[in-house]
């Protein structure tokens, strides 16, 4: 990222959303040949603000809807990409790529490889993970670990408004093709985004808060409630030090494994289901790597291993938060159960309706 | 129908098709020796729509095609000892031992690729369409396909989306009536393929795809319609396999087609039909004949050695393979 100017100009705050919005504008305006496909791309909604102006100032040669054909449509942008068009595809859910699941896997990410590098596919894929308000079995997945596991793909998942412009001018302007996760309750997050063009790596983790007791590897929306959880902590005394993953392919673990080094301990926590995730990856790379210097066996919090319920009621227990981190994080570092710090836990759960996020949000989504 | 082709065309047409024979039959015939270590879906027999097709096409169009491709990338333009050596695995290949015979490239002469999954490729050459219309190069994407393709659900949503964006694009689907050894009766209904195209807004053209001088022909009428603002045109050529669906040999005495039905397609061979129809109308003469045959053969054979004196493939670190800079 580049260096703040605090002192020369005000604070932009800007949504995730917009910084969305944002990146794509500057690289059209950059580049002929990016286009954006997908449903609801150019419609009045505007996939949650994030393409809403576009066709206005690109025009509908650049900017259009698709039929309802998510693997053919998948496999035109790649023909697109073929071409020398830098296309980014837009999907409101993440769980509609099952239907694209060949081109993507079969296509995209073995184009460059099985013509032994003659053709490239710079296509970007964003997918939306939704959450709350009765998305349901089939409206709510996490399927990073899915995409991650086959070479070819890049996946990357920011959690900041600022990452996510950065990362997705990255991703269009990358030769290969990139799933972009945006995780539906980050959209509406406010944070310093600078203007104009700049880059944030696809391969690189960031350390989002220092600390010297324990390490906090988080993916997407976890890193918000890997922040609030180590907030509290701290006013406890207890140092968390908080790692964004950014990336689940490159997974780069190695700020994760010198953390560990420092502390000792690991939790990971991941918005998607437990068995076969990205969370039990960096956890054996993490003890491959670092085995040693664990005083205990790493943990991680994830979903459990069913599908989300549609009901608020049944829905809103599903998802681990802040407090969730704070009990593991108590158990890796042996608080007393009756002790202050895991006491206060139920003081971090949130009030009101937990469907939503905590920022200002009116359902349906 | 009278396609009018110049002697010229009708030359190079028989060229063409005695090429795709004599290069599959000698594929066929070293295949035994068991040093072309990969998958080979030969072409004989269904000679006459790559090279009827492949002959009305620019170099500038562009070609995507299936498993069964040797015939598109030859008939396209795509180079004879890169494509035998790719057969033997060499650094010397087309994809440098990468992709096999399934996965077969020649950017030069706009063959963009063929895959084996069926349906995969085709809306990649959607998008070659898309891509050409924006530039407005005036240039044609084609996507060879069989009769297996069109139960593809892929294959129907390009076609919706080819027809709404009025693509220049051409699909040729080579109807030979068999996926692997499942009749096309077992497979789809009685009715014909080329009239669903039709009702998905594409104009459509059906014919016999033994007769390369009709499949030029329609070819060049369609392409023509394409390049004209025309929208997606549709070919669907009947036609036969003569060989085993994978591997060099005959299959018939698993009896999955009757004897019966192998003779009468034989008898309708795309190399004779051509070869007796130039004959009659003085184009080709017996020593003509020989001729073309023994370049094409001196071809063959110098493919064979470069491929076979190539060096092989140094592995590599694969995983700096997966991903471009």
């Amino acid at each position: 990222m580049p260096t703040k100017t605090k002192t020369e100009k005000a604070i932009r705050l800007i949504s995730y959303a917009e910084a969305i919005r944002e990146a794509t504008a500057i690289s059209m305006r950059k580049d002929p040949s990016v286009l954006v496909v997908g449903e609801g791309v150019p419609d009045p909604k505007g996939i949650f603000g994030t393409t809403l102006g576009l066709r206005e100032e690109f025009g509908a040669e650049r900017v259009l809807d698709m039929p309802l054909s998510e693997n053919a449509m998948t496999g035109a942008l790649i023909g697109l990409a073929l071409a020398g068009f830098r296309p980014v595809m837009v999907h409101q859910r993440v769980d509609f790529t099952f239907l694209a699941m060949d081109q993507m896997v079969n296509n995209a990410a073995k184009w460059h490889f099985m013509f032994n590098g003659k053709g490239t596919v710079p296509l970007v894929i964003r997918v939306l993970i939704g959450r709350g308000w009765g998305q349901g079995p089939q409206h709510s997945q996490s399927l990073q670990a899915l995409f991650a596991h086959v070479p070819g793909l890049k996946v990357v998942m920011p959690s900041t408004p600022s990452d996510a412009k950065g990362m997705l001018i990255s991703a269009i302007e990358d030769n290969n093709p990139v799933i972009f996760m945006e995780h539906r309750w980050l959209h509406g997050f406010k944070d310093e985004v600078p203007e104009g063009i700049y880059r944030v790596p696809l391969d690189k983790a960031r350390v989002v808060r220092k600390g010297g007791q324990v390490t906090v590897a988080s993916l997407s929306y976890m890193t918000i409630e890997a922040l609030r959880a180590s907030k509290y902590l701290e006013s406890h005394g207890i140092e968390a030090e908080v790692i964004d993953l950014r990336s689940v392919n490159p997974l780069d673990t190695s700020l994760v494994v010198d953390s560990v080094k420092k502390t000792g301990h690991l939790l990971v926590c991941d918005t998607a289901w437990k068995t076969g995730g990205v969370s039990g990856e960096i956890l054996a790379q993490v003890s491959e790597k670092a085995f040693n210097q664990l005083k205990k066996s790493p943990r991680r919090i994830a979903l459990g291993d069913h599908p989300i319920p549609t009901s608020h009621f049944l829905a809103s227990d599903c998802y681990p938060e802040a407090g969730d981190i704070v009990t593991e994080i108590g158990e890796l570092l042996g608080l007393d159960k009756n002790g202050l710090v895991l006491r206060g836990v139920s003081t971090l759960r949130r009030q009101g309706p937990l469907d939503v996020p905590a920022f200002d949000f009116k359902g349906p989504f | 129908m009278n396609f009018s082709l110049t002697p010229a065309e009708l030359l190079e047409l028989y060229r063409s098709v005695l090429r795709l024979r004599l290069v599959e039959e000698a594929l066929a015939e070293r295949y035994q020796e068991q040093e072309m270590r990969c998958p080979v879906h030969l072409c004989v027999g269904q000679e006459a729509v790559p090279a009827g097709v492949c002959l009305a096409l620019k170099k500038t169009d562009t070609v995507y095609s299936n498993h069964r491709a040797h015939g598109h990338y030859l008939a396209k333009g795509g180079d004879l000892n890169a494509f035998v050596a790719e057969l033997y695995g060499k650094a010397t290949g087309c994809t440098g031992g990468y992709g096999g015979s399934m996965h077969l490239i020649d950017l030069a002469a706009g063959f963009m690729g063929c895959t084996p999954i069926v349906g995969g490729t085709v809306p990649l050459a959607v998008g070659s369409a898309w891509a050409h219309a924006l530039r407005k190069n005036g240039n044609v994407a084609v996507s060879f396909f069989g009769d297996g393709c069109f139960e593809e659900g892929v294959t129907h949503e390009s076609m919706n989306f080819s027809a709404l964006k009025k693509l220049p694009l051409l699909f040729v689907c080579e109807n030979n009536q068999y996926s692997v050894y499942t009749p096309l009766k077992d497979r789809q209904p009685d009715r014909p393929i080329h009239r669903v195209a039709e009702a998905h807004g594409w104009k459509a053209w059906s014919a016999d795809g033994n007769d390369a001088v009709e499949a030029f022909g329609i070819a060049r009428q369609a392409l023509k319609a394409a390049r004209e603002g025309g929208g997606p045109q549709f070919l669907e050529f009947f036609t036969y396999r003569w060989r085993e669906h994978c591997g060099p040999n005959y299959d018939d005495h698993l009896s999955y087609r009757s004897e019966e039905e192998f003779k009468r397609w034989k008898e309708r061979c795309p190399v004779k039909l051509l070869e007796k129809r130039l004959t009659e109308s003085k184009v080709l003469d017996p020593q003509k004949i020989q001729k073309i045959k023994s370049e094409i053969d001196r071809e063959i054979e110098a493919a064979f050695k470069f491929a076979l004196s190539s060096p092989p493939p140094v592995t590599e670190d694969l995983r700096r393979k997966v991903y471009a800079d």
